[in-house]
């Protein structure tokens, strides 16, 4: 008799899973790198071709690593929030210009302000792979040792910056 | 003039040379190119992630393909590559899903939920035949039985048989 | 003023629906015969008012109505015609509206073919039915209005999906949906029998036919969405597991142990309760793939733009009708006989092992395309670490469906000659022996002829030639039987269509099976980089490209290049692989030349231009890939053929006297299916 029941109880179970998943963005793709070093470079300065970036001289820094190209819709979406909260001065934001030319992304910053205390310039991509960069915009929180604490996939926009980010922030500054 | 003559027909050579070819393949090497496009086969697109590298158009296929070309150029072996991309994207950049943890109850369920249903089938198969366990028919009973079979067969054994094996 | 009509003309379907979904049921309850009698005409009512209403939708898209949201979303006035009437079921909104289009033929069909069924089991086919569009319509209404209005009207449309514009587009959708809707037809008579209490061999005898139909529409609605993504996806892939394909595909395979359920059900009225539950999963896979589709829950290259508000209304009208089927299961089913009991081996036993597999295969897919979702799920509560994100793929389902499958194949061949009620292994055993052997035989030997072994390649051969010489010893088996002074020929024809098409079904398996492991096998593909006159050779054929050209189409820019084949030096074709980018999406699209033959596709795409007017091209051979369509359509026709059986036209002429005569219809003899739908279905 209880056996004729099993098929409603697998149907329960079932459709919690996919009231939990409605919630959820299936296609972020979770970082390896979490609570890892970020990974080294040393970039050429995208406005400055003879100064380099490099996590090694951020050290005892907390510090937003924001990847972004000229040629990324989304990038534009977050780009007036970047720059309303650089503005602050509450975290330094530094930019990694993924597979971009030099003249199309100096053009861009002139035309929609410049968020970033500095550029790395990534035009081959091999720093952002390095990363685990998938697409474009993607932002990582990075602490006064170098390692990174956060990931975030896609534009950011003031609640992520409100809820998601400076949290994170704060509890690394201490 | 001869000169002339003599240079114009050497370029001429050299052109006609260049020509038609036979067509090389997109990375320059055949069995660089077989492996490098085996090995695409098993890793997954993460910006379509319903796709394996080989099989994307997406940008970010390109350049894994280029990346992947590249490791292997340096020596690295399959797994190398594998492990050097899994330490950047995780594991969800492996197509297939390796065999640990909760994966690993993803590959074994097919084979129990298989075995289950088979074993459920048999025991109420059993448990119907023994529910319906007819009693012996008498001997007046089954004389009945007999005559009445054999009115019907009387009426075309064709029918009789095609009936029994219709699906 | 017309988006109007047909947003007003919805409305009025929903209130038609919320009628014929309460009276009836009620009227069936308490013998309300006027209350049952309503059915019909609100069916064939809210027919007319839902296809006012999709006339209408139409209309704007003919006419490029830019101030209705759909339309300025989903079309453009470049777009040619045959995509602004197909392009109607594009989107979200225009794909629930078809969906719906589809449920009220299914209602009307119901209506014309069922003259001979009580009156109390059409109220309840009808009113159940009527439930469901209730959902629909409510879901449309309520949260994807096709007619909204977008003010001030825009002065073009964002056109349609550049992927979508593709004659496959105007039969693939329609198809599908037929086959997706006619499972609710069956999903109707199984709550109509278990409301009524009364479950038994005429039950699945009504039911058999109305899901035969929708099974072949959803096999051919699947094989034209394979054959599709095909030529204008990835590189010449038939499948990819991926989640809305596979949610199209669980429906399929529980439909199809459906089928032969309601055959053993039929036959000998066994494993009624097992048929039931058969046909409520199969109805809520369709349910269930219309969630996952439209709700954001997973990633796919087809899913419509998602959004969880619309995935809630969704799954709760899931909850409710599969809940409350499952829970009237749970009460009656248990009170319904055991039917006829069979021995271990017999044609019963082995049918129903075949459900076992088809069903384990269907729930296999479900989990594999699941499993990301609950993995997420379980991080998201924390009881997993986030590093567990997984994703599954093409390796995990080939893996796992293929040894399913085999068993299934081998059931194939022994569950049509093995005998009702009890078979005998040994002499089963002795009938299958030869074909058995050569087909091992040639399993072993035909790789090497087609160019190199692999045990996977084997294996195919092995399972298709197994049906194939079973098929055929049926057949020899069968003809033998018939005493008749006609023709062999005669004879042929003279075979009940049921019989003849579960042997033209089980040969497209074979076919399917042949054309997936060749392509498998021995598919060879070169990716080069081509200047003009270079030439590459593949699968024996030669190509050379001849440079490109540039070609403006009505809405979009091409450079087609120029390839021409040559085999042996004789030149064959000249194909046109081209390089498509729409003017408003501004998405770059790669449309393949496929030069078609039945032994082998030669499948040519222009990759990216490599300096010089040279271009990386990539060329394949696939051989026998035409095969896996046309065996889906042999099991598509062998459907059709079954239906057309003499025994659902004669006899219901009886049965309507016996009606009338007012004899209990459940009691009688003579089987009772509907007349004149093989005629009509066939027209179909």
């Amino acid at each position: 008799m209880m056996r004729f029941l099993i098929p409603l109880v697998v149907f329960v179970v079932l459709v919690g899973f996919l009231w939990k998943g409605l919630a959820l963005d299936p296609s972020e793709v979770p970082t390896p790198l979490l609570n890892k070093p970020a990974p080294a470079f040393k970039l050429q300065e995208l406005q400055n071709a003879s100064q380099t970036l490099s996590p090694a001289n951020l050290r005892g820094k907390v510090w937003l690593l924001n990847v972004w190209a000229s040629w990324c819709v989304s990038c534009r979406e977050e780009h007036p929030v970047l720059l309303r909260y650089s503005k602050t001065g509450e975290v330094p934001i530094y930019g990694l210009n993924y597979k971009d030319q030099r003249k199309d992304a100096l053009r861009w910053l002139q035309q929609f302000g410049n968020p970033y205390v500095a550029n790395g310039f990534d035009t081959d991509g091999q720093v952002g792979i390095d990363y685990g960069v998938y697409g474009v915009p993607e932002t990582y929180v990075i602490d006064r040792q170098g390692v990174i604490r956060h990931k975030h996939i896609g534009p950011i926009t003031d609640t992520v910056w409100r809820d998601e980010i400076m949290p994170i922030v704060r509890k690394l500054k201490g | 003039m001869k000169q002339l003559f003599a240079v114009l027909l050497v370029l001429f050579a050299w052109s006609v040379n260049t020509y038609a070819k036979e067509a090389e393949p997109v990375m320059g090497d055949e069995a660089l190119q077989e492996r490098v496009m085996k090995l695409a086969g098993e890793l997954r697109c993460l910006v379509c992630q319903g796709e394996s590298l080989a099989e994307s158009h997406s940008d970010f296929a390109k350049d894994m393909l280029v990346k992947i070309r590249e490791l292997i150029q340096q020596g690295k072996t399959n797994q190398e590559v594998k492990d050097y991309l899994v330490e950047r994207y995780g594991d969800f950049i492996l197509y297939r899903p390796p065999f640990s943890g909760i994966t690993a109850y993803i590959w074994v369920a097919p084979f129990v939920l298989a075995v289950a249903g088979a074993g459920l089938l048999i025991f109420n198969i059993r448990r119907r035949r023994e529910r319906m366990k007819v009693a012996p028919l008498s001997e007046e009973e089954q004389a009945r039985v007999n005559s009445l079979l054999k009115e019907d067969a009387g009426d075309g054994k064709a029918a009789m048989a095609s009936e029994g094996d219709r699906p | 003023m017309i988006p109007e009509i047909g947003h007003f003309a919805l409305i009025v379907a929903l209130c038609v629906a919320l009628v014929q979904g309460t009276l009836p049921l009620v009227g069936a309850a308490r013998g309300i015969p006027r209350w049952m009698a309503l059915a019909r005409p609100a069916a064939q009512g809210q027919f007319v008012f839902v296809a006012i209403s999709y006339a209408c939708l139409t209309y704007a898209f003919i006419h490029s109505d830019f101030s209705v949201l759909y339309v300025a979303e989903h079309s453009n006035s470049a777009l040619p015609l045959i995509y602004r009437i197909a392009g109607v079921w594009g989107g979200h909104e225009g794909s629930l509206l078809l969906w719906i289009l589809m449920l009220s033929i299914w209602m009307l069909a119901v209506t014309v073919f069922s003259r001979h069924l009580p009156e109390e089991m059409v109220a309840r086919v009808l009113g159940v039915m009527g439930l469901v569009s209730v959902g629909f319509l409510c879901f449309i209404i309520f949260t994807s209005d096709p007619f909204q209005r977008l003010l001030p009207a825009a002065p073009d449309g964002q056109d349609l999906n550049p992927l979508l514009q593709d004659p496959g587009l105007a039969i693939h959708p329609p198809m599908l949906y037929m086959g997706y809707v006619g499972f609710s037809v069956a999903f109707a008579f199984a709550i109509a029998a278990l409301l009524g209490g009364k479950l038994d061999a005429t039950w699945a005898r009504w039911s058999r036919p109305w899901t035969t139909v929708a099974w072949m529409f959803l096999t051919c609605g699947i094989a034209l969405g394979s054959w599709w993504s095909y030529y204008v996806l990835g590189w010449g892939g038939w499948w990819f597991w991926d989640p809305v394909e596979n949610a199209s595909f669980m429906p399929w395979l529980v439909g199809t142990a459906l089928i032969h359920s309601l055959a053993v059900t039929e036959k000998r009225g066994s494993f009624k309760s097992w048929t039931v539950l058969l046909a409520i999963f199969a109805f809520s896979l369709s349910l269930l793939g219309t969630f996952l589709v439209r709700s954001g829950v997973l990633t796919s290259v087809h899913s419509f733009a998602s959004d969880p508000k619309r995935g809630l209304f969704i799954l709760i009208f899931l909850v409710i009708v599969v809940g409350s089927s499952l829970m009237l299961y749970a009460w009656r089913a248990p009170k319904v006989g055991l039917g006829g009991s069979f021995a271990m081996v017999s044609r019963e036993s082995l049918l129903l092992a075949n459900n076992v597999l088809f069903t384990t295969a269907a729930a296999t897919v479900l989990l594999g395309t699941l499993a990301p979702l609950f993995v997420d799920a379980l991080v998201a509560v924390g009881m997993l670490g986030p590093t567990n994100k997984i994703s599954v793929g093409a390796p995990y389902f080939n893996l796992v469906f293929v040894p399913i499958m085999f068993f299934a194949v081998f059931l194939m061949a022994v569950g049509p000659i093995a005998k009702w009620k009890k078979a005998n292994v040994p002499e089963l055993a002795a009938r299958l022996k030869w074909g058995g052997v050569t087909s091992v035989v040639i399993a072993v030997i035909m790789p090497f002829l087609l160019g190199h072994w692999s045990w996977l390649v084997s294996l195919g051969i092995l399972m298709a030639f197994w049906i194939i010489f079973a098929v055929a010893q049926g057949m020899w088996e069968r003809l033998q039987r018939t005493h008749s002074d006609r023709s062999w020929l005669g004879r042929l024809v003279g075979l009940p269509k049921s019989f003849l098409g579960m042997q033209l079904a089980h040969l497209g398996v074979a076919v399917f099976i042949l054309g997936v492991t060749v392509i498998g096998g021995y598919e060879v593909g070169k990716d080069v980089k081509m200047n003009i006159g270079d030439t590459v050779e593949v699968g024996g054929y030669t190509f050379r490209f001849d440079g490109v050209m540039s070609v403006p189409g009505p809405n979009y820019e091409a450079t087609r290049g120029i390839i021409k084949v040559f085999k042996d030096g004789v030149p064959l074709e000249e194909l046109h692989p081209e390089k498509r980018v729409y003017r408003v999406q501004r998405q770059p699209m790669t449309n393949a030349a496929i030069d078609s033959g039945f032994f082998r596709h030669l499948f040519v795409a222009l990759g990216e231009p490599v300096g010089n007017g040279g271009w990386s091209v990539r060329v394949y051979y696939k051989p026998l890939v035409s095969w896996i369509w046309l065996g889906c359509v042999m099991m598509a026709l062998g459907g059709l053929l079954a239906i057309s059986d003499r025994r659902y036209r004669t006899l219901a002429r009886k049965q309507r006297e016996q009606l009338r005569g007012g004899a209990d219809a459940s009691v009688s003899v003579a089987p009772q299916p509907k007349p004149a739908l093989t005629r009509a279905e066939v027209k179909s």
